[in-house]
């Protein structure tokens, strides 16, 4: 039957962005950056859950969804990072701090942080892929004692395209976090891995029967990934990985992410691999 | 693999050391022994002119590297670069071809094995011609 | 004393020239009247201010990819079937403006849209539109999120339907159950019965809203006649529907065949034009447009329909990922005969035909359904323990494509 406005309270209309103000930002890579964004009154921003996302947008410019590559433990700051591939995120790309920025969210569903308790966290990840992982990677360091052992397998495309490296570098230091990075193609200079990031998977120090995963990158690298971790006896509901579809609204009402059952921004972007796989190897669905 | 076959193959190993930036073996040189890779990993890279010294591989504990000299003496088509220190098993390339030859049932295990290698490594080769992580596909 | 002259089931009758009556009566109350009338060749939803506004004699003759309107022989007011648009432009505009941002200095101010709500009713729906309007309420403010908008619209529209005297060659309510008779919904139900007992209307009221508008018209109560000519209408009705849609797992069926090649075969007649969807009742998607207006420092944000036929539809940075048209078909009527059971417990097809009428192509919803339906599902490549050779098994496939090949244009 007909809800009306007065049986279901009155909500803000879920369409309508608030506006925000650049804090920072950083140049991450020849075509990625990272911007913080606080209240106008530096009043306390949202919370989030790793892998939620964000519409992000400008006015007269569009909307984007973005996830949220901060940490959800910060609850002053809300940290995007963006890689320029469009009319938004270029125009993003220009803002300097004090700029206002329209926001939606979060949306979406999370990474498994508390299924992953008392397992081993594997996070393979690829090209801008790193960036809905690093709440993960806050949240594990910051309960440690909840977790198994922890490692992280990072391809990018060469070592310029590689994320966060000081920050890489400062958790490399960590005796319990194995981190893995490699590069499609490098320099001779470079002294880390060369080949595909699903090639680190055999010998990376995980116990399969104990292990919650996380995959983030191209749809292709998940699929690879997926099927590498599964060889090693990882059991497919335990591997975790995040959608990408068009996306307009963030609330399961235009229709552009809807696949099969679900609307990814409602019901996604996180899934198992029982829950997407299959649909994966669907040609164009 | 059968134990006999081990004791065959192991009539044409030894134990190698490599330092870091020791090369096991160099681009046009031939290969004489195969590595299998027991420790520290080792860099594949090729020389382009113009680029210099390109990475295309890292290969690590478990691996093997100079495969090809299973099949000729012909010059290597990249360089193979120790990145740290590491601790290898090195077969007699002519020497495992020959015993290979002699004995099919455990070349044909011997090759198996090598195939297995050589499939993931193309798989991946494939995949990283898709260019995956390109700012767009056109 | 109006009480006694309806009948013990509320229903009243209104003659042919008391009619006018129940449009000014709506009109007293402050709506604005929508109904049926002939603009462009077609019978559409627009203002109509008097009953002359009707599509008087006049019915409608479609078939897959035509649509003609015909003089019929009497003047029965209601006598054609359904036209184009569904009642979803009146309730969930092709395009409204979500709000506008106005720059002030360095700072920017969003302004939520306040365009007016419009008080309209909605003057002869179909049952299968109810059915649709039913289920857009399910899809806009049944979840998570709801379009306001949509909203603010429903709870002021009025619902007047009328009950199908006839059925056009691409009607298939029977088979989604959503007609030809409306069962809820509806605040005012109209039934045009014409008969040896005259030109007359049976109405009945589903709501409140709709009973005290009911009270206020010079009716008779009902008759057990008019009963009996109402279930002669619907019957005659009835009876001439002959598009049928198999409704029975259909959903698992349509999902197993998602790599089914009679896709391909769809793809070669689909334009991807997306006629289909906008003339869908519940088609629903809609994409986000900025507008800036030159000189001034400002921009607004509209909600447009928009079509899973468009290339753009499926983009994520780098390409579409429906690039085909094939698999564009797939995704709409995937959504629309299994998806839908998943996401809103209901199909999202009402079987009002607009889809094969207003297909330039002629492509027919229930051709292609029943074809996909039943083809046996493509063979997984599973471990051949049957006895056929290679031979045999590529015989087979050959007549598995064969018997998918639908006649183009019936």
């Amino acid at each position: 039957m007909l809800q009306t406005t007065t049986e279901r309270h009155k909500v803000a209309d879920p369409t309508l962005p608030k506006l925000m103000v650049v804090e920072r930002t950083r140049r991450e890579t020849a075509d990625t950056f990272t911007m913080a964004l606080v209240e106008p009154d530096y009043a306390t921003t949202m919370t989030f859950q790793p892998g939620q996302f964000n519409m992000v947008g400008l006015p007269g410019i569009g909307e984007v969804p973005i996830s949220i590559s901060g940490s959800p433990h910060s609850a002053r700051e809300i940290v995007h990072t963006i890689r320029e591939v469009g009319d938004v995120t270029k125009a993003l790309a220009r803002l300097k701090p004090g700029a206002q920025v329209m926001i939606r969210g979060p949306f979406g569903t999370a990474w498994p942080m508390d299924r992953a308790r008392g397992y081993d966290v594997v996070l393979v990840t690829g090209g801008i892929g790193l960036a809905p992982l690093r709440p993960v990677i806050y949240s594990v360091m910051r309960n440690r004692a909840r977790y198994g052992r922890f490692i992280l397998l990072y391809g990018a495309r060469t070592p310029e395209d590689v994320l966060f490296r000081k920050e890489l570098r400062e958790w490399r230091s960590h005796f319990d976090f194995d981190l893995q990075v490699t590069v499609d193609r490098a320099p001779n200079t470079w002294r880390n891995n060369v080949g595909l990031v699903t090639a680190l998977i055999p010998r990376a120090p995980f116990d399969p029967n104990e292990t919650v995963a996380m995959v983030c990158g191209p749809e292709i690298m998940i699929r690879y990934t997926a099927q590498e971790l599964m060889k090693r006896g990882v059991a497919s509901d335990n591997i975790f990985l995040s959608m990408e579809r068009n996306m307009k609204c963030g609330l399961g009402l235009c229709g552009h992410c809807q696949l099969r059952g679900n609307f990814i921004c409602l019901d996604g972007p996180v899934y198992n691999w029982d829950q997407m796989g299959k649909l994966m190897e669907v040609r164009e669905l | 693999m059968d134990e006999n076959h081990l004791d065959f193959i192991t009539g044409c190993a030894s134990n190698v050391v490599f330092q870091e930036g020791e090369f096991l073996f160099r681009q046009g040189t031939p290969v004489k022994q195969i590595f299998l890779l027991r420790h520290g990993r080792v860099s594949v890279q090729a020389f382009a002119p113009g680029r210099g010294q390109v990475t295309v591989d890292v290969v690590g504990a478990g691996d093997l590297v100079g495969w090809s000299g299973l099949l000729d003496d012909d010059g290597a088509r990249f360089d193979a670069m120790a990145l740290e220190l590491v601790r290898a098993i090195a077969i007699d390339s002519a020497c495992l071809r020959q015993k290979c030859e002699a004995d099919p049932c455990m070349g044909l295990a011997m090759f198996m094995r090598v195939a297995t290698v050589l499939e993931r490594r193309l798989d991946s080769t494939r995949v990283l011609l898709l260019d995956m992580y390109a700012a767009n596909h056109h | 004393m109006k009480q006694q002259l309806a009948g013990h089931d509320g229903q009243i009758v209104l003659t042919r020239n008391e009619f006018e009556s129940l449009l000014t009566t709506i009109q007293s109350d402050g709506y604005t009247t929508i109904g049926p009338t002939i603009k462009n060749g077609a019978i559409v939803f627009d203002p109509i201010s008097k009953a002359d506004d009707l599509p008087i004699g006049w019915t409608d003759v479609q078939g897959p990819g035509s649509y003609r309107l015909e003089k019929r022989k009497d003047g029965r007011l209601f006598g054609y079937n359904n036209g184009p648009s569904a009642a979803k432009r009146w309730i969930y505009p092709p395009k409204r403006q979500l709000w506008s941002a106005v720059r002030r200095g360095a700072a920017t101010e969003l302004i939520p849209s306040a365009e007016p709500i419009p008080k309209i009713a909605l003057i002869g729906l179909r049952p299968c539109d109810l059915k649709a309007i039913e289920i857009l309420d399910k899809v806009l403010i049944g979840r998570a999120y709801a379009d306001e908008d949509y909203r603010a619209r429903r709870e002021k529209v009025l619902l007047v339907a009328v009950n199908c005297s006839t059925a056009s060659s691409v009607c298939f309510c029977t088979s989604m159950e959503s007609g030809p008779a409306a069962k809820s919904g509806f605040d005012i139900l109209l039934t045009e019965l014409l008969d040896e007992h005259g030109h007359r209307f049976l109405l009945k009221a589903g709501s409140e809203r709709g009973s005290r508008i009911l009270t206020r018209l010079r009716g008779k109560a009902a008759t057990r006649e008019d009963r009996e000519s109402c279930a002669k209408e619907l019957a005659r009705a009835e009876s001439e529907i002959a598009k049928h849609l198999p409704t029975d797992g259909i959903k698992d069926r349509i999902y197993e065949q998602c790599e089914s090649p009679h896709w391909k075969k769809v793809a070669e007649r689909c334009l991807a034009c997306g006629s289909c969807t906008l003339s869908c009742p519940t088609c629903f998607c809609s994409t986000v447009e900025e507008h800036t207006n030159l000189g001034v420092p400002s921009s607004e944000r509209a909600r447009v329909w928009d079509s899973c036929f468009n290339q753009e539809f499926s983009y994520i940075h780098g390409g579409s990922v429906r690039q085909t048209a094939s698999s564009r078909y797939r995704q709409w009527l995937t959504h629309k005969l299994a998806a839908w059971f998943d996401q809103f417990g209901t199909s999202g097809c009402v079987g009002c035909g607009r889809c094969i009428a207003w297909c330039p192509a002629g492509i027919d919803i229930t051709e292609e359904a029943r074809a996909l339906y039943e083809d046996k599902p493509r063979e997984q490549k599973k471990p051949s323990t049957e006895t056929k050779g290679p031979r045999q098994r590529e015989a087979d496939n050959g007549l598995i494509s064969e018997e998918v090949v639908v006649s183009p244009r019936g």
